[in-house]
């Protein structure tokens, strides 16, 4: 996967991951991909339901040791 | 800017006393859908607070003027943004839920059932967010807990506030709703752990075995246990009888519901068990025994000052899943069309056994969301 930018918002509670995401997303443009990593548990639930609110697609999650990975598609 | 924050024992106070209140839940809409705070006269608005973070113009409309609004998050972090972002809006009675849904699962009231035989007394703990109820008997300085959540601090402490010591404690069945804080009370107090047998085939640390017909005094006055096997929910479901007076159901039967069987994966096999047990064992108990189940499924199962009971007559004349004269139907109802199981039951239940420790964060989010024990 071609990954345009990585997001760091490990440690950060909510809102602070998402409010950085579409900071984030607002930085690259539509079909690039944003890499987030987060260790916030309600941070995958409420990926999902941004990014589908706002048009973007989840390519892919992992756990990795506590960190959640997130690859979303910037959409049009 | 900061805003005021309303504590979920405060939220519990206008749920018990039939206050008004606007919740702005800004939590996803899946996760609102699933467990929400109830209140009967709540009003509610739920906006995830991502689609808020450009501004908040497009709720104000839906929002009251007048009337407190509390905002409610998963942990209140989220909440806090958005009632900030309300308040500079203009709106002055705006709140956030501290600590939010986690705290809401998470906040034991403790009220007062009666007073039994000399001097001793019963209280019953309500998990009013997840509707977990557990118990304790006091008796001469001596208490037993029945059904304990995790949350372990609130029953030592209450029980030193009383000035009794903790000597018993009991489990109905193994719970696969939530964390039984029944191992924990034992450690920290000595006192002794009982659990059914017959659930407990699995568990990796010391019990003392809870028999039909055992008989376990609390204080030196005979505020009687008596322990009456009734499987159905679990295998080894045990009900207690209390002072001649109570009635513990643990899962087997609430006040408009009753336990459903396939939790620990065997409906089919248990059916005619819960049946044996609820139209049989229980029928032939007296019907002034006064009902105390393990779980409360609806608001309007409370009582009006906040207690879950009521009378075992006025159940098998009320409670529909005692009044199913078919076998077959009664069969069908508690294992077809059955609702979600509850979340990370089949973790919660390892946890209950003691075959896995997941850390204190990790228990709270295998908790989140309603009980789910139940069938109507």
């Amino acid at each position: 996967m071609n990954v345009t930018k990585t997001l760091d918002a490990t440690g950060l509670a909510c809102p602070m991951p998402i409010v950085k995401t579409k900071k984030a997303m607002k930085d690259i443009e539509a079909g690039d991909v944003l890499e987030i990593q987060a260790t916030d548990q309600g941070a995958k639930a409420d990926l999902t339901a941004w990014a589908k609110s706002g048009g973007h697609e989840l390519l892919q999650t992992e756990e990795d040791n506590g960190v959640f990975k997130f690859w979303i598609k910037k959409g049009e | 800017m900061t805003v005021k924050n309303m504590t979920v024992k405060e939220i519990t106070n206008k749920v018990l006393n039939n206050e008004e209140l606007f919740l702005l839940d800004v939590r996803t809409e899946d996760a609102y859908q699933d467990w929400k705070i109830e209140g009967k006269n709540f009003s509610y608005l739920n906006v995830p607070y991502f689609d808020l973070l450009d501004g908040v113009e497009e709720i104000v409309d839906q929002l009251p003027k007048d009337s407190e609004i509390s905002v409610v998050c998963a942990k209140g972090g989220s909440s806090q943004m958005v009632a900030e972002m309300l308040d500079e809006e203009g709106f002055e009675n705006v709140y956030s839920v501290e600590g939010g849904m986690k705290a809401w699962s998470e906040h034991l009231e403790p009220i007062k059932i009666s007073d039994l035989k000399d001097g001793g007394e019963l209280y019953q703990f309500v998990r009013i967010g997840k509707g977990c109820l557990s118990y304790m008997v006091v008796s001469n300085e001596e208490a037993a807990i029945i059904d304990s959540t995790r949350m372990t601090d609130v029953y030592v402490d209450f029980a030193k506030k009383l000035g009794v010591k903790i000597t018993n404690v009991f489990d109905t069945h193994l719970h696969a709703d939530h964390i039984s804080g029944g191992r924990t009370i034992a450690e920290l107090t000595g006192a002794t752990y009982w659990l059914p047998p017959e659930d407990a085939g699995e568990v990796t640390f010391e019990y003392k075995p809870l028999r039909d017909g055992d008989n376990v005094t609390v204080g030196n006055t005979n505020i009687d246990i008596n322990a009456l096997y009734s499987p159905g929910h679990t295998k080894g479901s045990t009900s207690f009888v209390v002072d001649d007076q109570y009635l513990m159901t643990g899962d087997i039967l609430f006040i408009d519901s009753i336990g459903r069987p396939d939790l620990a994966g065997k409906a089919d096999d248990w059916v005619m068990d819960l049946r044996e047990t609820l139209y049989t064992r229980y029928k032939d108990l007296s019907d002034e025994l006064i009902v105390l189940p393990a779980h409360f499924m609806i608001m309007e199962e409370l009582n009006e000052d906040g207690t879950v009971a009521e009378k075992l007559g006025t159940l098998f004349e009320k409670n529909h899943g005692l009044n199913i004269d078919n076998q077959d139907e009664f069969r069908k109802m508690v294992t077809e069309d059955l609702p979600p199981q509850p979340n990370a039951y089949q973790e919660i239940r390892e946890t209950n056994m003691g075959k896995i420790n997941p850390e204190n964060e990790e228990q709270r989010e295998m908790e989140i969301g309603p009980n789910r024990c139940a069938v109507r």
